[in-house]
């Protein structure tokens, strides 16, 4: 294992790393507005039944609201010209009354932005870990033990890895919403949210898998591995023990940049209706709910692609400080 | 073909030619569509000065084949109307007239004998096709083998009467149709049927029985344009950019009512853009006319900014939704009456795009209709049109069936108006108490689907387009057994009611129809009524199309029949 001597006395490698990070003003940035992002996201019911006193699952078409002390129709039939159209409340800037105005069906925007990055934000970060996890898992036996172990699980993530993600994403969206996921001892209803979870989830196990094989691969052949050999020790001991923690900081890394990676699948999943099913909403399903107010509400569409844009970019700066403070050359830059 | 148009038309086929029955008898018969005697108002004169320029026009898509006989689509049928004529032909004007039939290339409408089984007709003579080439009886004939041969769309429907269908049908190739025989010296053409057919005047009229040059090959032309004998010639076609009309260099005049002469020089169909980028070529004059529904997020800037520029056409249809009256939760009177209850037809006008759009229903027979009986069933207020609706009565009503917390999936189309009521819809149903879902499929797919029994569909979203002017098209066509067909895509009951009283009392209302206008009126409002009490349908609302030309066009007329008429418009 890897043991990294500073000063006087020596600490672990994961307190160095986080020291590094800390110092990181940028990834400490990003970190904190990632955490507001996820309680404000997590404030959702708050917010909805507590100040703007709205449903944001049930169609509003007929509700009415106020807005400089006047009541008025939140869906507004036009009454200029030949009178054509219905348009949504705009944003009104009061919290308490359709912060970011309404979308087509009379919905507060800000609440189902709130609600929908909950379910935004539980799938990339979920899906994420479980690329990260099982992707770790995989790389590690696969490497580890060779033969024709590692041939089976290399070539079924060269498959994987050989479709374009997008559009494996899609294919086993559109099977599976079409009666759920049955695998006899567990059922998965078509709405769920686990559905896309499970779904981006694998399809990202390549892109987690085949680096930390090819990690563990190199590490084989190190003396402390065969040393370990030496001893007796068993291959799942041998996992555990020496080649797990030496390949952790590489899941580590990939987590938070995963992350944004997933979240924006899901995004572009439920944009394209086979990821969150409505009512439920995330950012990608609020997305495509604007897209036919572009030219009238904007903020419909604009509001929750903000959001999606502003929470991958914090993820992004985040990993990368992660990544810089677990990768050791980057420490011998810094002169640590 | 859209299956709405396609539904459309087969019901303003089965008017018109009733209609035309009704007038040869000289008895009383249904206000509807019929042929025009000669002394119908036709189109106005043709003006010289805003003749020439180029119609541009925007379309999301190609209407698939080019063979006339062939294309079941629309927009197919409109580019045919402007390079193909019948023996008759639906009036190409705008407003109410245009569903009336005219003699084409027959010099007069036919002499009907035998007990309405032989249709005499005398083609007119002196016409050619685009390259040139006289029309002929051969051509005649040999267009009506064709319509078999190619193994139309239609040929076992529309013109399975024609004596020799049946061996035509059954061997295409070999097609000599026995019905239809031509003497060149008279320029005559005899067309004999098996049994008398009320409809087969409204038949000819339609592109699949255009006459086409002998010399057609027997298949589907696909993007290979066929000769005509309209005013326009395909001048050239790419399905995935352009379609090219230009002026037939042969055509000239000889029905003002049956096939004017057009305004523009060429008509430029293109496509590829989407719906928004339609709209704001045709804002910017770059595009004359957008050929697909506009998008909801424009009507307002459209009604102000370019209200000269836009055409609004009442329709008599109306939107609804079926409630299928043989599976749970709706096979429950209560459940039905529940969903009557709950939802706000004036929410889902809001969502079509307002009031001036749509107006609320609550009843099968549009407001305009002579038969039409204001009774609003399922609304707060008094029973007589629309108020608003009564939640905690729907509650109330699922609690009582005892359906509460069971599955309901509502099919609806993809397209963004029906998303959006499909949307409000699954919330109602959710308030109410059931555990709804959405399940929208492509309009080409959700209309067939939804009619099908063995698909279990609970609860869809649809609508209906009169084609003629009488009630039996809306009652009977939607709730008689005989529309009525369970397995099939063709079963446009779809709530699958069966009910021998009801169609007992159907029969009555047409036959009274024939004798007693006065009682059979009042026959289809009791229908009506009846069909609301045992909540059958949710009729939602009746709507309007809203058409969208550049400032440089003039002359917009829309058809009945065959919607906006493209050759008639100015672009000068």
């Amino acid at each position: 294992m890897m043991v990294v001597t500073q000063g006087t006395g020596s600490v672990g490698p994961w307190r160095v790393a986080l020291r590094q990070l800390t110092g990181n003003r940028a990834a400490v940035g990003a970190g904190a507005l990632f955490v507001l992002i996820v309680a404000a996201c997590l404030a959702a019911p708050l917010y909805a039944h507590d100040i703007a006193h709205t449903d944001a699952f049930t169609s509003q078409v007929s509700a009415t609201t106020v807005v400089d002390g006047h009541t008025v129709p939140v869906l507004q039939q036009s009454t200029a010209g030949l009178g054509l159209g219905v348009t949504p409340i705009g944003p009104t800037w009061d919290p308490t009354h359709y912060f970011l105005g309404a979308d087509g069906q009379g919905r507060d925007v800000m609440a189902r932005l709130l609600y929908g990055g909950r379910n935004t934000l539980l799938i990339g970060l979920a899906s994420a870990t479980l690329a990260c996890v099982l992707g770790a898992l995989l790389g590690i036996v696969a490497g580890y033990l060779g033969g024709i172990v590692d041939g089976v699980i290399a070539r079924i993530l060269d498959l994987i890895w050989a479709f374009p993600v997008y559009l494996l994403a899609i294919c086993l969206s559109v099977v599976l919403l079409t009666s759920g996921l049955d695998l006899g001892f567990v059922h998965v209803s078509a709405d769920s949210l686990l559905l896309p979870l499970i779904i981006i989830g694998l399809i990202y196990v390549p892109y987690v898998a085949r680096p930390i094989r090819a990690e563990v691969l190199a590490l084989r052949g190190k003396e402390f591995v065969q040393a370990a050999v030496g001893t007796g020790a068993s291959d799942l001991r041998l996992m555990r023990r020496e080649i797990l923690p030496n390949v952790a900081p590489t899941a580590v890394v990939f987590l938070p940049l995963m992350a944004s990676i997933t979240m924006l699948t899901e995004a572009a999943l439920s944009f394209l209706s086979v990821g969150v099913q409505p009512p439920d909403a995330s950012w990608g399903t609020i997305v495509q709910d604007g897209l036919g107010l572009l030219y009238t509400r904007p903020m419909v569409g604009l509001a929750p692609g903000f959001a999606l844009a502003l929470t991958a970019a914090v993820l992004n700066i985040f990993g990368d400080g992660v990544r810089d403070a677990l990768d050791p050359s980057a420490r011998i830059r810094s002169g640590l | 073909m859209n299956l709405n148009r396609r539904r459309a038309w087969l019901a303003f086929v089965s008017c018109a030619a009733l209609a035309l029955t009704a007038c040869a008898s000289g008895g009383p018969g249904p206000a509807g569509p019929g042929p025009s005697a000669g002394g119908a108002p036709g189109p106005a004169n043709f003006e010289p000065q805003h003749s020439g320029g180029t119609l541009l026009i925007d379309s999301k898509g190609a209407p698939g084949t080019l063979d006339p006989q062939i294309n079941y689509d629309p927009a197919g049928w409109q580019i045919a109307e402007a390079v193909y004529d019948g023996l008759l032909a639906y009036q190409k004007v705008g407003g109410p007239d245009s569903t009336k039939i005219v003699p084409d290339l027959a010099t007069a409408m036919p002499t009907v004998t035998d007990g309405g089984t032989v249709y005499h007709f005398t083609l007119r003579p002196g016409i050619h096709f685009s390259n040139g080439q006289p029309v002929t009886v051969a051509d005649v004939q040999t267009s009506f083998q064709r319509i078999f041969k190619a193994s139309g769309p239609t040929s076992g429907t529309f013109y399975q009467n024609i004596a020799g269908a049946t061996q035509c049908l059954a061997h295409p190739a070999g097609c000599g149709l026995s019905g239809v025989t031509v003497d060149p010296a008279t320029n005559g053409i005899t067309i004999t049927l098996t049994r008398p057919d009320a409809e087969f005047a409204a038949k000819l009229a339609l592109p699949h029985a255009a006459i086409l040059p002998a010399s057609t090959p027997d298949t589907d032309q696909g993007i290979n344009p066929v000769l005509g004998t309209g005013p326009y010639a395909i001048a050239s076609f790419d399905p995935n950019s352009k379609l090219v009309l230009k002026r037939n260099p042969r055509f000239t005049e000889w029905s003002r009512t049956a096939q004017p002469r057009g305004y523009p020089d060429e008509i430029d169909y293109r496509y590829g853009l989407t719906v928004e980028a339609e709209v704001t070529e045709v804002e910017n004059g770059q595009a004359n006319w957008v050929n697909d529904p506009l998008p909801a997020d424009r009507l307002n800037e459209l009604g102000t900014k370019y209200a000269s520029q836009v055409h609004i056409n009442p329709q008599a249809a109306f939107w609804y939704l079926p409630l299928n009256v043989n599976l749970p939760p709706f096979n429950n009177p209560q459940a039905r009456q529940a969903v009557e209850w709950a939802v706000d037809r004036s929410a889902i006008v809001r969502l079509f795009g307002g009031s001036a759009l749509g107006t609320p229903v609550c009843t099968i027979l549009p407001p305009s209709y002579p038969e039409h009986v204001d009774y609003c069933a399922y609304t707060k207020g008094p029973p007589t049109t629309w108020s608003a609706p009564d939640l905690a009565k729907a509650q109330e009503l699922v609690q009582q069936s005892g359906t509460k917390g069971q599955p309901v999936a509502i099919v609806v189309q993809n397209d963004e108006v029906n998303l959006a009521i499909g949307g409000y819809l699954q919330s109602v149903l959710n308030q109410i108490g059931y555990q709804a879902t959405l399940k929208p499929l492509s309009p080409g797919v959700q209309f067939p689907y939804i009619q099908n029994s063995n698909n279990k569909v609970q609860i869809s979203l649809t609508q209906w387009y009169e084609d003629y002017p009488a009630a039996s098209d809306f009652v009977n066509v939607l709730l008689s057994c005989n529309s009525y067909h369970p397995g099939t895509d063709s079963s446009i009951n779809i709530s699958g009611y069966c009910d021998k009283d009801y169609d007992a009392a159907l029969d009555r209302a047409m036959a009274d129809q024939q004798t007693d206008p006065a009682k059979a009126r009042a026959e289809w409002g009791e229908l009506d009524r009846r069909a609301m009490d045992t909540a059958l349908i949710v009729p939602l609302f009746t709507p309007n199309y809203v058409d969208f030309v550049s400032a440089s066009v003039g002359n917009y007329q829309y058809s009945s029949s065959f919607s906006t008429i493209i050759d008639q418009m100015w672009v000068k």
